[in-house]
């Protein structure tokens, strides 16, 4: 059972702020899909490896070196709020 | 005949002879738009270009469409989101670099499902498209306005990515051919990431020829995506050949099950004696793991949207709400409101359900789990291909069904993804080729899969079964 109170713990870390009838059908939502999904609960995987990538991948280094990459103003065009070449978000520290 | 109705293929044999031009093509297509975009509504932005002439005979200035979820340096790209509007990206999706490279001509972006969450481009902050067989019908989703455009004839082709299915699935609803190519084979760099361990960019086009020439064109190792396969390049269309004398195709008997429609499953019944004519052998196989494909997707998919999704908080670009009142603090509340007013439902859900697998408490019995059963599933594949060059299925359990039907259930709509999902969570590549049509001359699709990077392989089979049947000549009549 997903209570109100789990559907709004879970909209808190994914920060959204569910408001009225959203968190009973984002509930409905979940409980029956969470009702499919554990049909994995009968897989045995004791002995499996979990897969988080299907190629063998590895880490991929480069050398520590300077190129151009996108500039200021550019990386700032779209910005909501700037101020002093920075991305300006409402007060954090009063 | 109107240009825009041509493939890619024979437009560049009408350039090369001089018997068109660039400029002509686009302004067919650019006519034929303004004609009926309004009611297949596949488009949901265009930014006219100017054309230069002296591409005619250099590369492919073909005009084509973009799913909304890459990035073309300076034009809008939402993903059909709310929080996106108004976005211009700073650079190119490499893809993009590459088809410049070939003068490709770019209409503008496509329709579909917001974030490309969705299977019927019904979750998209514009509205719906619409099938151009049957203007009632889904075209599918989510690269469904891509589908739409080019199967209407309102692009020669075109880009969608596919997570779990949604290059195949609205190609088969939109009888053309969609190939989602092995992960790592198409760099993902400027495709506005989803599932990152899932992502796709792959071709839709009017034949199996068109696939292989703009898989040519997008595909390659590129340092920008660390997850980009470092190999040889390969000439797709040397693929080309109508031939599959002595090729081992698996039949997995768990995609002909309960669910599946009558006549798709009479279409692929009839297309594997096609293939058998042409000299391939057919044998039953067994994937075991299948019916544990969209659970384990719907872990996997959603636990890593939850975490790319995070990026859209309202700071950097992008839609911001300011709050009325401070509930937590004016900057949490910042992101909190930005995000529940940018983000339609279908999101909100699949953030939320990949939060909670991730989240203390759930992350071994979800998550992990999904990991393992993600194993099992690329392991069932690797068996079969051990000993056959391929596996034959339908692409979607149905053909195209109507607009509203299943946008109240989203795990409804998550089934109709049942046959197209493995292929991602395993990595291998898939293609979808038109393969018959309904009583109501609705478009099926078939399903090609094959080992990782044997893209030369679904082709070769594709093309075979296309030299040896006329689907892919049927066009729609608007």
């Amino acid at each position: 059972m997903i209570s109100k109170k789990d559907v709004e713990h879970i909209a808190s870390l994914s920060r959204i702020h569910l408001q009225g009838p959203e968190v009973e059908e984002i509930s409905k939502n979940l409980e029956s899909i969470l009702g499919y999904v554990n049909k994995l609960q009968s897989l045995d995987v004791s002995k499996v490896e979990p897969t988080t990538h299907v190629l063998p991948l590895k880490n991929v280094y480069r050398e520590d070196q300077i190129k151009p990459s996108l500039p200021q103003d550019k990386a700032l065009s779209m910005a909501v709020e700037k101020s002093h070449g920075a991305f300006a978000v409402p007060k954090v520290i009063e | 005949m109107n240009l825009n109705e041509l493939t890619a293929h024979e437009i560049a044999d009408l350039l090369k002879q001089k018997k068109t031009t660039a400029k002509e093509v686009y302004t067919d297509t650019l006519r034929h738009i303004e004609k009926n975009d309004g009611r297949v509504k596949a488009f949901v932005n265009f930014s006219p270009k100017t054309i230069d002439p002296s591409n005619d005979l250099t590369a492919l200035p073909i005009p084509m469409a973009i799913k909304d979820n890459m990035c073309i340096e300076g034009e809008e790209v939402t993903c059909c989101s709310k929080i996106l509007k108004g976005f211009k990206p700073a650079y190119n999706a490499t893809v993009i670099e590459k088809l410049k490279k070939n003068n490709a001509i770019f209409i503008g972006h496509t329709n579909m499902d917001e974030f490309a969450m969705g299977s019927s481009t019904e979750n998209s902050c514009y509205g719906p498209s619409h099938n151009p067989w049957n203007l009632d019908c889904v075209p599918g989703g989510s690269s469904g306005g891509s589908t739409a455009a080019v199967a209407s004839n309102e692009a020669i082709w075109a880009l969608g990515s596919d997570t779990g299915g949604s290059i195949r699935q609205p190609a088969a609803f939109c009888g053309i051919v969609g190939l989602k190519p092995t992960y790592g084979l198409v760099s993902r760099y400027g495709l506005i990431a989803f599932a990152s361990s899932l992502d796709q960019i792959g071709p839709l086009t009017k034949d199996v020829t068109d696939c292989a020439l703009l898989l040519n064109i997008i595909a390659g190792y590129d340092p920008m995506d660390s997850t980009s396969a470092n190999l040889p390049k390969v000439d797709y269309t040397q693929a080309l050949k109508n031939d599959v004398k002595g090729l081992k195709i698996g039949v997995p008997k768990e995609y002909f099950i309960e669910g599946l429609d009558k006549e798709v499953k009479e279409a692929v019944t009839q297309s594997i004696k096609v293939l058998e004519k042409a000299g391939a052998h057919f044998e039953e196989v067994s994937l075991p793991h299948t019916e544990y494909g969209v659970a384990t997707y719907y872990i996997v998919a959603t636990a890593e949207a939850s975490s790319n999704l995070a990026r859209y908080d309202g700071v950097q670009y992008g839609l911001r709400k300011m709050p009325g009142q401070t509930r937590k603090t004016p900057l949490v509340d910042m992101y909190e409101e930005t995000r529940d007013l940018g983000f339609g439902k279908e999101v909100k859900r699949r953030i939320m359900l990949g939060t909670y697998s991730l989240s203390s408490g759930y992350y071994d019995a979800y998550y992990l789990k999904g990991l393992k059963a993600r194993h099992l599933i690329k392991q069932d594949f690797d068996k079969v291909f051990e000993k056959y060059d391929a596996i034959i299925t339908p692409t979607a359990p149905t053909t195209a069904f109507k607009i509203g039907e299943k946008s109240n259930d989203p795990l409804a709509m998550y089934l109709s993804d049942i046959y197209t999902i493995s292929a991602n969570l395993a990595g291998i590549p898939a293609i979808s080729i038109p393969c018959g049509f309904s009583k109501n001359k609705m478009p099926i699709g078939l399903q090609l899969m094959a080992k990782p990077f044997a893209e030369d392989m679904l082709l070769r089979i594709a093309y075979t079964y296309e030299q040896n049947t006329s689907w892919h000549k049927e066009k729609v009549k608007l």
